[in-house]
């Protein structure tokens, strides 16, 4: 009887390091498909304009010509990077203020219409942005808001996803130490500011880094917002400049580069936090 | 003035502004591109007229907006399963390894956090025909027929759909393995123990269990796919859903109509059609997991 549970146990663990094995195998050759474009990317953005086309995986002659010519003054990508800069802080910073301003709000305070106002803004979330640009287009173009920082930023001013986000987190915030302070006689906003913020300082974080990675990427409102090269964000740039540089895929492969770059540098200092972050939700808007 | 009045009105006042917005900046447009939909409403004219459904009229009898329709729903029929059914065999293998799950979840995340017009532009670099291309280049070192990907009518929609495949697979990886941390050990040892199988396991234990998260991703992927515009408008020549309109998605097809024929009013209808096919589906995809695999 002992043998006989011995001998299953036993085949049992050759079993499952079999399969231990085949799914390394199988993870590590998927992470070769997952990596292998930005490794391509990488190498195309080293050769130089003939080297480009011969198909040999590593560069004969790495350079850094290219990158020199996308980060230099002659080409608008320094621009886009600035105004992508600009415009990603921008709404990160107001999403933080007023998205804890409203979770906390709808967390720890009890008023008439509370309900109502919390489904309001989360119905916000099925209204995809494809639905909107139109009527942002014709508002944008009544304001005289086109081609400015002001009219790439404004539909994410704010973000339902953040409220909801934040009222979770505050709603764990003890009500004692909000209350005394009140007794204290210190004002509302002072008790935000000091004693609420810096409690709920993750899921800031958290917010922080989702906002500027979506923002980072955004596409096609900025594509309709701005139609000034000046003006343009440096996914649209990338996609007007790749649009017009027809066979120059040495620039196009290092602009590609030029934009993600930020982002693998957000990626690998926050990895911990993004990965949790997705695990509560999504950041595509 | 009592506690309660002085809550309601900081409450109030914390909230005035975010309330203004959510209202002219979400609702307002929606209601005005509603009523837009049924006028003449076009940039350059000052005060539009009621045209009643005609704008509906003319959208729904254009071809090019049916094509739009019919390849958006092939990009969601075909990517979205694709999508769920690897990212959770990816979760279910990165689940049994020991160790080293963290550095792999970490490559598969990649993708989903960069720039989705950058990768489409790597991807199309990479589609080149032979000599250039390196997929091709790949193709002809295995001994293999060159594909023509995005310059074929046939295969530019799929050779789109994988990329966006690539790149949301890691986000559902993530979701599925947090699931399955959920799973407590024990109901899976108690059933090794009862002598049950690794598949018995997986139909009878995991896959009911992790039924709330298939439902969420469910509902998430097909939105995603259903909206897919970035990677078309990157990928396909000069941005225009080719070859022949082949992979023009409804996203695309309004963009065209609203940006580049200035037709706003057509544009808007279109967005409301796309709108109620996305909201049904959705609802669909609810109801049909409330019943099949609720426990």
């Amino acid at each position: 009887m002992e043998m006989e549970i011995r001998t299953t146990s036993v085949r049992r663990k050759a079993k499952t390091s079999l399969t231990v094995k085949a799914a390394y195998i199988l993870l590590v050759l998927l992470s070769v498909i997952m990596i292998f474009p930005f490794v391509w990317m990488l190498l195309s953005s080293l050769k130089d304009a003939t080297q480009i086309f011969k198909l040999r995986f590593f560069p004969e002659a790495p350079t850094l010509e290219n990158y020199r010519y996308i980060l230099s003054g002659s080409s608008k990508f320094p621009q886009w990077f600035k105004n992508s800069v600009i415009v990603a802080l921008c709404t990160t910073a107001s999403v933080l203020f007023f998205d804890s301003l409203v979770g906390y709000a709808l967390a720890k305070f009890s008023f008439q219409g509370k309900k109502l106002i919390f489904l309001l803004i989360v119905s916000t979330l099925m209204i995809p942005t494809e639905m909107l640009v139109i009527p942002w287009y014709a508002m944008a173009r009544a304001m005289k808001w086109v081609n400015t920082y002001w009219g790439i930023m404004f539909p994410g001013m704010i973000s339902a996803f953040g409220v909801f986000l934040m009222r979770q987190f505050m709603q764990t915030l003890p009500d004692d130490l909000i209350d005394a302070a009140r007794v204290d006689g210190m004002g509302e906003l002072r008790i935000f500011l000091t004693i609420v913020l810096p409690l709920v300082r993750p899921a800031l974080a958290t917010l922080a880094i989702f906002n500027f990675i979506g923002n980072w990427n955004a596409f096609l409102w900025p594509l309709i917002a701005a139609s000034k090269p000046k003006m343009f964000t440096l996914p649209v740039g990338l996609a007007n400049f790749s649009g017009e540089a027809g066979s120059d895929w040495h620039y196009i492969m290092t602009g590609a580069a030029v934009a993600m770059a930020p982002l693998i540098v957000v990626f690998l200092l926050f990895q911990k936090q993004i990965v949790r972050g997705i695990a509560m939700t999504g950041l595509k808007g | 003035m009592t506690l309660k009045a002085r809550k309601t009105i900081t409450a109030y006042a914390f909230l005035a502004i975010p309330l203004v917005f959510f209202l002219t900046v979400r609702f307002g447009p929606m209601l005005y591109m509603l009523a837009m939909s049924f006028t003449n409403w076009s940039l350059m004219r000052k005060i539009p007229a009621f045209v009643g459904f005609s704008n509906y009229a003319k959208v729904l009898s254009d071809p090019v907006f049916m094509q739009s329709l019919w390849n958006t729903a092939r990009y969601a029929v075909f990517g979205a399963p694709l999508v769920i059914v690897i990212s959770f065999l990816i979760a279910l293998m990165l689940d049994t390894i020991p160790k080293g799950k963290g550095a792999f979840r970490l490559i598969y995340v990649l993708p989903y956090i960069t720039p989705v017009v950058a990768v489409s532009w790597v991807w199309r670099w990479m589609y080149q025909p032979p000599p250039i291309g390196i997929i091709n280049g790949i193709l002809g070192a295995l001994g293999l027929p060159a594909g023509e990907f995005l310059n074929s009518t046939t295969q530019a929609l799929p050779s789109i759909l994988v990329v966006n495949v690539w790149v949301e697979l890691g986000y559902c990886t993530t979701i599925f393995l947090a699931g399955l941390q959920t799973i407590p050990r024990e109901m899976i040892e108690a059933a090794q123990i009862d002598g049950a199988n690794g598949r018995q396991i997986l139909g009878k234990i995991t896959i009911p269990l992790l039924n709330p998260v298939i439902l969420f991703l469910t509902v998430m992927e097909g939105i995603q796919f259903l909206r897919i515009f970035t990677q078309v408008y990157n990928m396909s020549m000069q941005a225009m859903g080719g070859p022949l309109n082949s992979t023009k998605s409804a996203a695309l097809y309004i963009y065209q109509k609203a940006f580049m024929y200035f037709e706003m009013a057509q544009a808007a209808a279109a967005s409301l059609i796309l709108f109620v096919i996305i909201m049904s589906i959705t609802l669909l995809q609810l109801r049909f997991f409330d019943r099949k695999l609720s426990y």
